[in-house]
């Protein structure tokens, strides 16, 4: 066990872990936020995706060791109340169905137009394939997607 | 599967009374508060003593309160397919509530309710009715006081946003001013007046899931979500071999691990398996998930494998289909297979094979449980909050009101989380180790350990006669049969089995001979989104191809002369000591109607533009089904590439009667196309050795965002027809269309599944 301070969602946290727990687990276990979700624990679904430095990581696969000075951010962090606009298109277009997905799949969507405000739609589909969805929302994920991208900005 | 209606003749649920909310509800409901599981906004609103607020609850989904807010239970499980939004907009419509400020509340899981399997896509079917009754009987009441306190006749009254109107007065008054009053009178039998279909603001139109706001900030709450205080989590180690057992086991390093608190063993069903009981295992409980998971990694166990220890599928897969060219028992008969196929012109035979399958949910099952000797409650992702419940109480040796189940959301189900096992897991380890424990499935557990879908060969034999026409169908099928899961002495599809698309084939042939072969069960076998449906249309739908190719004819043309004229059939008296299930309800009140399958199939042609040019290496591909009492046609567009397949684009056409929430009914078949085309392309469970050989999503794959069906154009019939379900309808005609396209594209037929064009 050792102790770390990480900034998540812009506070500091102080927790203990051991050094290998990924940090999905600090997240839902140890924090308590639980909008971070486990899907497959390798790196294979998306489900656990957060920001570190704006960056889309998979959580499950990010020792709390390895974070360091970095800045966490998690769907709860991404906006106060839903009012990022990938989150706003989400909801005009109702993209989720189970909705277990959808905290990742956002997650990894603001970090794509952040990287890149005007992603071509090949360039969505290679940037979202880490992310799986059972439902099969991905229709409206990518119209989601693109409706921010083309707003007049 | 029984139909309540919950309005009976006499109306005696319909039952007007105020309660006063007493201190104890109040904490009741502050302690749900801190169990962190809160749908809508709190079951009770009392701001102060003095300002309480009394509730008409006219039955049982239902609570209008003095202060103007509806409350609208949602009693069955969501899991994706939108019936926390789509049962209640019914009973709002009806009763001229103010959807905007309707409060959802998730009922645990209570007999009170009727039926909450979630399974089936019967929710809608089975509910419409009840639910018009339960909202127009409280509009009914809350008219009659205003009417009163107006001096007007009800006639002339109506319900709009929350409040009854007198439009020529223009007079309203809320809901909540009626409340009191209302709780003091009955409907009288027969005065129920349901809306006409054009007065519907709710019925038939788009309305957004209730959850969107939470699944997109992430404070919806899934089974793995609920917290309460001390909680531990659990990880097990199961056997890897169903119907295997714990022969011993050392736990020295997993205790060593920090944060482990305990290790027991976990008393598997043995075999049978069963459809609701545990797999045998050792539990590791810790303080967090991952302590968990790493104590089971140094867990030293010595298993007793028992006999499905050599079980390997693709031996299975080459017995049945050796097998499968014998005679088998047969199930339907209608007329005389034999004398078709010695007079038939040509003969078209095929041996169909698909795969095991895994439900796959991306949530895992999880479920929480607090239990001691005395009772027990739990918070798990369940289809059937009912079937857990029992299932509790017969395992922890208590009344079954000594059980309590809570209902999180459910990420995604299938019929996965119809089953309890993992429920049960949580509350026998709560009540052995005195904590409240969470039992968290990993991925691996998940895809290792499911009710699987099991493999499948088929033999199909069709014979044209002289005249061109389709003079015989034969139809052979063997797969482990769900039955075997409590049965192991099972080795044949059940009728019920067979009514999913094979004994109801529907064409106007003059022979058809359907029969059965044994496939024993090594494995837990369940149902999955469309369950038989999926292998018995893979077969049927591709087969009705090489049919239409044999005489031809176009398939759309074929499929519309093979239905032959508009009737309604009835299958008597050709199901052979049996009856065709009909999907539980009365042939007499949902008839399998030729004339609807044609009019979807017609529609279908003219929405995609069948029978349009496309450049070489692709094509369009057809197929139709009625599954779940929902007719449905499809046609699939390909681009076939070096042997990779991508789909520009699908048409569905689907007539579900009465459509309830069309922006629902549209995402159900966008993804059911998406999830049929994993089962197409991408998905197989494999054992060997008694042990399934994929582990995580690398190996066990599914349809990611690049390669999925890009534009699903989703039609609905107009119909004022009882609605029915649109969960699994999806599933069926896809894959048999997809196919046929790839056949269309490059012109190779597809007999074995998951779709390999390199093979
Ligand atoms: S849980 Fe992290 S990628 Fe699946
Ligand atoms: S919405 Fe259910 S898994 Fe994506």
């Amino acid at each position: 066990m050792a102790k770390y301070s990480i900034n998540i969602n812009g506070q500091t946290h102080d927790v203990e872990a051991m050094e290998d727990m990924p940090l999905l687990w600090v997240l839902r276990d140890v924090v308590g936020l639980k909008g971070t979700k486990f899907g497959c624990g390798k790196a294979l679904c998306g489900a656990c995706t957060v920001h570190l430095n704006d960056n889309a990581v998979r959580s499950c696969s990010l020792p709390v060791s390895a974070v360091g000075e970095g800045r966490i951010t998690t769907i709860e962090g991404l906006s106060k109340e839903g009012e990022h606009p990938i989150q706003q298109a989400w909801e005009k277009f109702v993209v989720p169905q189970c909705g277990y997905c959808q905290t990742g799949q956002i997650m990894n969507a603001a970090a794509l137009i952040k990287r890149n405000p005007q992603p071509s739609e090949q360039e969505i589909e290679q940037s979202m394939q880490g992310n799986l969805c059972r439902c099969g929302t991905y229709n409206r994920i990518k119209a989601a997607i693109i409706s921010v991208t083309s707003q007049p900005k | 599967m029984k139909h309540n209606s919950f309005l009976g003749k006499d109306n005696s649920l319909v039952e007007g009374r105020v309660f006063k909310v007493s201190r104890r509800d109040v904490l009741k409901a502050g302690a749900l508060l801190a169990g962190g599981l809160v749908f809508g906004v709190g079951l009770v609103r009392c701001d102060s003593k003095k300002n309480e607020v009394t509730y008409l609850t006219p039955n049982v989904y239902l609570k209008i309160g003095s202060d103007g807010v509806v409350s609208i239970i949602a009693h069955r499980s969501e899991m994706g397919q939108g019936i926390r939004t789509s049962l209640p907009l019914i009973i709002a419509d009806e009763l001229g509530a103010d959807w905007s400020s309707v409060k959802i509340v998730q009922a645990e899981g209570d007999v009170k309710y009727g039926d909450q399997n979630t399974d089936g896509s019967y929710s809608i079917r089975m509910f419409y009715k009840p639910m018009r009754e339960a909202g127009a009987a409280a509009r009914y009441l809350l008219i009659q006081v205003a009417a009163k306190r107006w001096h007007v006749p009800a006639e002339e009254c109506d319900t709009e946003n929350g409040s009854v109107t007198h439009k020529s007065t223009n007079r309203a008054i809320n809901f909540g001013e009626l409340v009191e009053e209302a709780s003091g009178i009955s409907v009288p039998p027969g005065e129920i007046k349901l809306k006409e279909q054009q007065n519907f603001k709710l019925i038939g139109k788009e309305t957004p899931i209730v959850d969107l706001h939470d699944i997109v900030t992430g404070k919806a709450v899934f089974g793995a979500d609920v917290d309460v205080k001390g909680l531990k989590v659990a990880v097990i180690a199961r056997c890897p071999v169903v119907g295997g057992s714990v022969k011993s086991f050392k736990d020295g390093n997993a205790k060593k691990v920090p944060g482990v608190v305990g290790v027991y063993q976990v008393k598997g069903a043995g075999l049978p398996a069963t459809l609701n009981k545990p797999l045998a295992g050792v539990a590791v409980v810790a303080d967090n998930t991952w302590a968990a998971i790493k104590g089971r990694d140094l867990l030293e166990i010595e298993w007793e494998f028992g006999p499905n220890a050599s079980y390997d599928s693709a031996k299975e897969i080459a017995e049945l289909t050796k097998s499968i060219s014998s005679k088998g028992v047969v199930r339907r008969n209608r007329g005389d297979f034999d004398k078709a196929r010695k007079n038939a012109a040509k003969v078209i035979e095929h041996v169909y094979v698909a795969p095991h399958l895994a439900h796959a949910t991306i949530e895992p099952p999880a479920a929480l449980a607090i239990a001691d000797k005395n009772s027990c409650e739990v918070w798990a992702c369940t289809q059937n909050p009912q079937g857990a419940r029992k299932v509790l109480s017969e395992v922890l040796e208590i009344p079954e009101d000594k059980v309590k189940v809570n209902v999180t959301l459910l990420g995604g189900a299938f019929g996965r989380k119809s089953k309890p096992d993992f429920i049960v897991e949580a509350a026998i380890l709560a009540k052995e180790s005195g904590h409240p424990v969470r039992v968290q499935w990993t991925r691996e557990d998940d895809l290792h350990h499911d009710y699987f879908h099991s493999l499948s060969v088929q033999r199909t034999i069709a014979t044209i006669g002289k005249d061109n026409k389709l003079s015989g169908w034969n139809h052979h099928i063997a797969y482990p049969t769900i039955g075997a899961t409590a049965n192991n002495s099972e080795l044949q599809p059940s009728d019920g089995e067979l009514g999913l698309g094979a004994t109801d084939f529907p064409y106007d042939v003059p022979a058809v001979r359907i029969e059965t072969h044994d496939a024993p069960s090594h494995l837990r076998v369940g149902w999955l989104r469309s369950v038989r449906n999926i292998p018995h249309v893979f077969a049927i739908g591709t087969m009705m191809d090489e049919i239409a190719e044999a005489r031809g004819v176009d398939p759309i043309t074929n499929a519309l002369q093979l239905l032959g004229d508009d009737r309604q059939i009835t299958f008597n008296g050709e199901i052979l000591n049996g009856t065709y299930p009909n999907y539980g309800e009365d042939i007499a009140n949902y008839p399998w109607e030729t004339g609807r399958m044609k009019a979807v199939i017609e529609r279908v042609a003219k929405e995609s533009d069948w029978g349009r040019k496309l450049p070489k290496g692709s094509g369009l591909g057809f197929a139709a089904h009625k599954s779940f009492l929902t007719y449905v046609a499809c046609v699939v567009e390909v681009q076939v590439n070096e042997n990779k397949v991508t789909i520009p684009s699908v048409h569905y056409v689907v007539d579900c009667g009465v459509a309830v929430n069309v922006d629902r009914i549209k995402s159900q078949f966008e993804g059911g196309a998406q999830f049929t085309a994993s089962l197409a392309l991408k998905s197989a469970i494999t054992f060997k050795d008694g042990r399934v050989q994929q582990n995580n999503f690398d190996g066990y794959q599914i349809i990611r965002m690049s390669e999925s069906p890009k534009q699903i154009h989703v039609h609905i019939m107009d119909s004022d027809g009882k609605p029915t379900g649109v969960g699994e309808p999806p599933v069926p005609p896809f894959t048999p269309a997809l196919c046929n396209a790839i056949y269309a594209a490059i012109g190779k037929r597809i007999y074995t599944l998951p779709i390999d064009l390199g093979a």
